[in-house]
C-alpha cells in the first residue's frame, strides 16, 4: 500500500492497522525519515518537498511490488509527505510485516534505498543564506545498487 | 508534446509546463533536449548540464536514445532528493 500527502502519519496507529487481523505476521520493521538539521552546516529551518505525482505513484507502487516479490512480506507500507516540513517533521515511513524478522528486515532497508534514489521528489531547504535545491548523493546511488547485485536470499529465522 | 520541469530546472527556465511542436525529426530524448535549448536563453541555462538532467517520458525513466513523439508527456528534473 502506498499514499503520498501532505498531512503527518502516526507510526503507532498504522502499524497497527497494518498487522490487522492477520496473525501470520512475526515481525514488523518500521523505518521514519525525518527533517533534520543539514549534515553540513546545521543551518537548515524546513524544507518544502516537491514531486511529480503521478510518476511517484507510479514508481513506489513498482518498488513496492517489487520487494513483494524478492521477500515473503504478508504486508507493506509506504507513506512519503510533501509540501513544507519543519525540523524534526516526519517525512517517510515504510513499514514491512514478514512471518520472519529477516524478511522484513532486508524489504525495508530495499524499499527506503530504491525509493531515495527513484521516486521523484526533491528537497528544497530553507536556510539562513536563503533557499537552496538538496544535492543528490553519491552514497545513496551506492546503497540502491547493492540490490541491483546478486538477489538477498531470505533469511528466514 | 507536453513538457513538465521540476525543482531548479523549473526555475531556471522560467516555466513548470510546456506545450511544444517540434519538427518531426526531434524524435529522440537527446535531440529533444537540444532543441529546447534553442527556446530561450533561460532554457539553455537550465538544460547546460545534462549531467544533472534526469528524463521521465510518459512517467517512465528515459535514457538519451528513447524515442519521443508528438503525444509523449516529457519530464525534466534533477537527480531526486526524496526519502
Amino acid at each position: 500500500m502506498i499514499r503520498v500527502q501532505t498531512e503527518d502519519f502516526d507510526v503507532g496507529a498504522e502499524l497497527r492497522a497494518l498487522i490487522g487481523a492477520n496473525h501470520a505476521i512475526g515481525g514488523v520493521v518500521t523505518f521514519t525519515g525525518v527533517v533534520r538539521a543539514s549534515a553540513d552546516d546545521g543551518g537548515v529551518s524546513a524544507m518544502t518537498l516537491e514531486h511529480y505525482p503521478a510518476m511517484t505513484r507510479r514508481e513506489l507502487d513498482k518498488i513496492e511490488r517489487t520487494a513483494n516479490q524478492r521477500w515473503n512480506l504478508e504486508a507493506s507500507l509506504i507513506i512519503h509527505r510533501h509540501g513544507r516540513l519543519e525540523l524534526g517533521e516526519q517525512i517517510v515511513l515504510v513499514i514491512t510485516a514478514a512471518a520472519h524478522r529477516g524478511d522484513a528486515f532486508a524489504a525495508s532497508e530495499f524499499l527506503i534505498d530504491w525509493l531515495k534514489t527513484s521516486a521523484p521528489f526533491w528537497k528544497l531547504e530553507e536556510t539562513a543564506g536563503g533557499d537552496r535545491w538538496v544535492a543528490a548523493r553519491a552514497a545513496d546511488d551506492e546503497a540502491a545498487a547493492r540490490w541491483t547485485e546478486k538477489p538477498e536470499t531470505t533469511r528466514g529465522e | 508534446m507536453k513538457v513538465l520541469y521540476f525543482a531548479w530546472l523549473r526555475e531556471r527556465a522560467g516555466v513548470a509546463h510546456e506545450t511544444v511542436s517540434p519538427p518531426a525529426a526531434i524524435n529522440t530524448v537527446a535531440k529533444l533536449l537540444d532543441w529546447l535549448k534553442q527556446r530561450s536563453p533561460r532554457h539553455a541555462e537550465a538544460l547546460a548540464d545534462l549531467r544533472v538532467v534526469r528524463v521521465a517520458v510518459n512517467e517512465e525513466y528515459a535514457m538519451a536514445e528513447d524515442a519521443v513523439g508528438p503525444n509523449d508527456e516529457i519530464a525534466l528534473f534533477p537527480p531526486v532528493t526524496g526519502g
